[in-house]
């Protein structure tokens, strides 16, 4: 047993949802109670989409246990196959249903649906988690589609440049987007026309927006490229060792990322390296110039953002990608980096090793928060849950990975990956921080007529406000409530009047932290009080 | 207006037998119960005992929107735990305590049981005994079940509040007792006009603070703030109280019948009831009177979600105008809808379960001006060029009383005024 409070993922029939309703022309047939109907609000109110989910429940009810639910399973099937005509048929249980082992994949198998492909899905609830049910539901569908199509054991292995000889452009397939993931809709259409500016066309965008009958010409592509490898890591991997179809892994958020994923493909289907994707003599190259995020970086207003400390914490894919960009490509120093994504833990460490902090693998998000306050950045790109815990710690917050919330779904275009994705992340994520240095502006010039008193920022009530630090190191400001910075360790520690005085001049973004360390510093030293004198002292002993 | 009440008994029999339904439902489970009764008692905690479907369910029933640490949690079963139930006990055990640890304001700990551990049996009566022995004098370990293999959302309440009911202190005082989680502003303001009647000992079930149970005995009057407690009611009386007949307090005329019904019971006379209520009358329906415009002539479809569909409906038809194409409930107490289906209007469809699929196709072919349903359906049926309205709204905003009956309206109004409003042309 595991208490949870927030959750990162959800269970893994909700994965299986995903790829059903990311698609057309599928329907999924899920044992389940009444109640574990509240999945189709994720796509109806979080995703904002316009029609249900397809989606046949059970809604089994207590008085059916007695009786015979298995009877209930094949009636749902029957009707759920009437009604919507599927092409291939998706079958499984959620986690009460997996309890009374009714097997509906079997009794879906024994309905005599002649050449209709069912999928009978075993994803055990009690061990695995959402990203996973998603990913195996993607591999279990191809897997069915694909069996008339399998080569023969020792069969030559396709040729990536093929498409050479029989005279058309390369083409790959975008495996990996689905609903419910961090902007997929968008990275697809950023990704397809990057691919087509050099010539590379898609075949098979998967699982979103496909039918059964574009999976089955999945093998008709070049190379698989694996967008989302949480989600398509395992059918890509497959597809490699069974059909010797190659797979671009580099996942393209970022500059770096874009350019080499961009090389990737071209060394893969060995197509020649256009000039605009060499290096040139600085190590730059032209394509980088699509984008503005190398260059706005560069600009001398982004001078302040250099060394801002960022914690990062989201599935591994978005949380790497945004610890390299951050720390490569925005100046920023990563001081936490951590992933719930339990399967690619291998990765993050990597990632983690690689810029010296320690990794956080963890699906408990007051673990996340802890580490958050603990290592006091001045920025946190999390999911929403540290959004939360960041606006509790009043510290900036970008959204960068699911779980999300319908603020994540924007009308406009906003892609993660590829050059217009740099751009988009250049916005999203310094935008906040902006916002952190104006409210610390603002307590700098609170004494300026324009700063009225009450004024309220983006961060509102939750945050310690600068000037309301100030008002409780001067008591006689009447009516001011003291300052909630909250103390990190417990103990007979006490700060003067004066000390505290002495650091509400400190930004706040950065006040935290040096009241950890002069607490710190003073506990060592055995003071029991802190004035100004210690805090100048602690900050000579941290500075060496 | 109280006179009414004695030519409805017979005014039933006007209705169809309602369509009994059965297929997949769309309806949350009484889990989600617990992101109201956590407001409604901040030093309860509510730790489901599931999965992490559970978990997932109440975190997106209540939106990511909870900013401080919620007061719910979910102690999920893993593989380890199905294998055999002595560790499953020793494993929710040893979380209670990390959980009691690291919340100690906790007064009240509710173990709300789900699906999977009434299938695997999980004796969680059990466990509270248990857990109430071993934190003795530190909180009190309460159970009940929230499944969805037996309850729909709002019944999640009627349990809750029924594990409450054995811990109430007996009294044979004179008083007045509603029970049904209301909004504090809501619960003052009826408090108030009960008392302004001469009702002085008026108390609430849930009540605030979760360890000031009221009192109840055989001089305890109920009154049903909310129209879903069946098994609230029915224990209440068991330990002597008198349960009161009326219609639910919703919009003005159900409000003051509501407040009448209990001035009755405590032999106050109707010239009292009226000099109080009769000038809130006379404002509420012209704070109404605005919205009645907009709701009038429209037709009206509820779908079977949260057991407010046949009061809703009533005020609806009765004080706005609204059309009632078919009124959906999840299940029929007759006994406590008898005042309101009373008031329904001759010929009123009510359909009783659900078929969703079924219910869908009726809602396509009649093309109502509004739809009420949960949140799973409410965008396909917009985009499908249906105006909707969320049920779950309903319970979570304050439309008890005569003082709400224009907000209550506007809540349906709004959707037509909006769509009304746009226009891309």
């Amino acid at each position: 047993m595991e208490l949870t409070l927030w959750t990162y993922e959800g269970p893994p029939h909700v994965g299986a949802m995903r790829i059903a309703a990311s698609m057309e022309g599928v329907h999924y047939v899920l044992h389940a109670p009444q109640g574990d109907t509240y999945a189709d609000l994720l796509f109806t109110m979080i995703e904002r989409r316009d029609k249900r989910p397809p989606v046949t429940y059970t809604t089994f009810q207590a008085r059916d246990l007695g009786g015979d639910t298995a009877e209930l399973v094949k009636r749902s099937i029957a009707d759920a196959v009437q009604r919507f005509e599927p092409e291939a048929l998706l079958v499984g249980e959620s986690c009460t249903a997996e309890l009374i082992q009714d097997q509906p994949g079997a009794l879906a198998a024994g309905m005599g649906f002649g050449a209709l492909p069912i999928v009978n899905l075993e994803l055990p609830a009690y061990s695995k988690k959402e990203n996973w049910g998603a990913a195996e539901t993607f591999y279990q569908l191809v897997r069915t589609l694909l069996k008339p199509q399998l080569p023969a054991p020792g069969a030559p292995k396709p040729d990536p440049a093929r498409w050479r000889t029989e005279g058309r452009r390369p083409r790959v397939n975008l495996l990996g987007p689905s609903l419910l993931g961090f902007r997929c809709r968008d990275d697809v259409r950023e990704i397809t026309q990057l691919l087509g500016s050099y010539g590379i066309d898609v075949a098979v965008v998967a699982p979103l927006g496909a039918r059964p009958a574009d999976l089955q010409r999945i093998p008709t592509a070049d190379a698989n490229v694996c967008l989302y490898p949480e989600v398509a890591g395992t059918l890509c991997s497959w597809l490699e060792r069974q059909f010797g179809i190659p797979c671009v892994r580099t996942v393209p958020i970022g500059i770096g990322a874009t350019v080499a994923f961009l090389r990737e493909v071209h060394s893969l289907l060995d197509l020649e390296l256009p000039a605009e994707l060499q290096p040139g003599a600085d190590g730059v190259c032209e394509a980088e110039r699509r984008s503005r995020l190398p260059w706005y970086s560069r600009s001398v207003d982004s001078t302040y953002l250099t060394g801002k400390r960022v914690f990062v914490f989201g599935d591994a894919t978005h949380a790497i990608a945004a610890a390299r960009i951050a720390s490569r490509e925005l100046g920023f120093q990563v001081v936490g980096l951590g992933s719930y994504s339990r399967e690619m833990a291998r990765e993050l460490r990597s990632a983690a090793a690689e810029l010296g902090v320690e990794p956080l693998i963890s699906d408990d998000y007051l673990a996340v928060e802890a580490a958050i306050a603990e290592a006091a950045p001045e920025l946190v790109l999390g999911t929403q849950m540290e959004r939360h815990s960041a606006k509790r710690l009043g510290i900036p917050c970008a959204v960068i990975s699911t779980p999300l919330h319908v603020q994540d779904v924007p009308a406009r275009y906003a892609p993660q990956m590829g050059f217009e994705g740099a751009n988009v992340i250049f916005d999203s994520w310094v935008h906040p921080l902006m916002m952190g240095l104006e409210e610390h502006l603002i307590g700098m010039f609170r004494h300026d007529f324009e700063f009225v008193d009450g004024h309220r920022s983006h961060l509102g009530d939750g945050a310690p406000s600068p000037s309301a630090a100030t008002a409780a190191a001067a008591p006689a400001a009447a009516g001011a409530a003291p300052v909630a910075a909250p103390p990190l360790h417990a103990g007979a520690l006490s700060w003067s009047p004066e000390g505290e005085a002495e650091l509400a001049k400190i930004p706040f973004f950065v006040r935290g932290k040096v009241r950890k360390n002069t607490e710190a510093f003073a506990r060592e030293r055995g003071l029991a009080v802190i004035d100004s004198e210690a805090l100048y002292e602690a900050k000579a002993h941290f500075s060496r | 207006m109280a006179s009414s009440i004695a030519t409805r008994a017979s005014a039933e029999a006007d209705l169809p037998p309602p369509l009994k339904e059965s297929g997949q439902r769309e309806v949350f489970c009484g889990l989600t119960s617990i992101v109201w009764l956590h407001r409604r008692m901040p030093d309860a905690f509510f730790l489901v005992v599931g999965s992490r479907t559970c978990a997932h369910l109440i975190q997106s029933a209540a939106g990511v929107m909870i900013f401080a640490e919620p007061r719910f949690g979910t102690a999920i079963l893993g593989e380890r735990d199905l294998a055999g139930l002595a560790d499953a006990n020793e494993e929710l055990d040893r979380l209670v305590a990390q959980l009691l640890e690291r919340r100690p304001e906790i007064r009240t700990l509710f173990l709300v049981g789900s699906c999977p551990s009434e299938v695997i049996k999980l004796d969680l009566a059990k466990a509270a005994e248990r857990l109430n022995r071993q934190h003795a004098g530190r909180v009190m370990v309460l159970n009940y079940s929230g499944s969805g293999i037996e309850t729909t959302f709002t019944q999640g309440e009627d349990g809750a509040l029924q594990a409450l009911i054995p811990l109430m202190p007996s009294s044979s005082e004179q008083q007045l007792l509603l029970a049904g989680t209301l909004a504090d502003a809501v619960e003052d303001r009826l408090i108030g006009l009960f008392q302004k009647l001469g009702i002085e000992r008026v108390a609430s079930l849930p009540p605030r603070r979760s360890t000031e149970l009221p009192a109840v005995g055989p001089g305890t009057k109920l009154l049903l703030a909310q129209p879903f407690l069946s098994g609230t009611a029915r224990a209440l009386v068991d330990r002597g109280a008198e349960l009161i007949r009326a219609p639910y307090p919703f919009g003005v005329e159900g409000s003051r019948d509501w407040m009448s019904a209990a001035a009755a019971a405590f032999g106050i006379a109707p010239a009292q009831v009226a000099s109080v209520l009769d000038p809130l009358v006379e404002r509420g329906q012209r704070a109404l009177a605005p919205q009645r415009e907009t709701l009038a002539g429209k037709r009206l479809f509820l779908l079977p979600d949260s057991q407010l569909e046949i009061p809703l409906a009533r005020f609806l038809s009765r004080e706005c105008g609204m059309e009632l194409v078919e009124v959906g409930t999840p299940y029929l107490d007759r006994q406590l809808m008898a005042e309101e289906l009373a008031l329904l209007p001759a010929g009123t469809q009510l359909s009783e379960g659900q078929h969703v699929e079924n219910q869908l196709l009726r809602v396509r072919e009649q093309r109502p001006d509004l739809v009420v349903c949960g949140l799973g359906l409410a965008n396909p049926l917009e985009a499908e060029g249906m105006a909707t309205k969320w049920s779950i709204e309903l319970v979570f905003s304050p439309i008890h009383g005569i003082d709400q009956a224009a907000d209550l309206a506007e809540l349906f109004a709004r959707p037509l005024r909006r769509r009304a409003a746009l226009s891309f042309a």
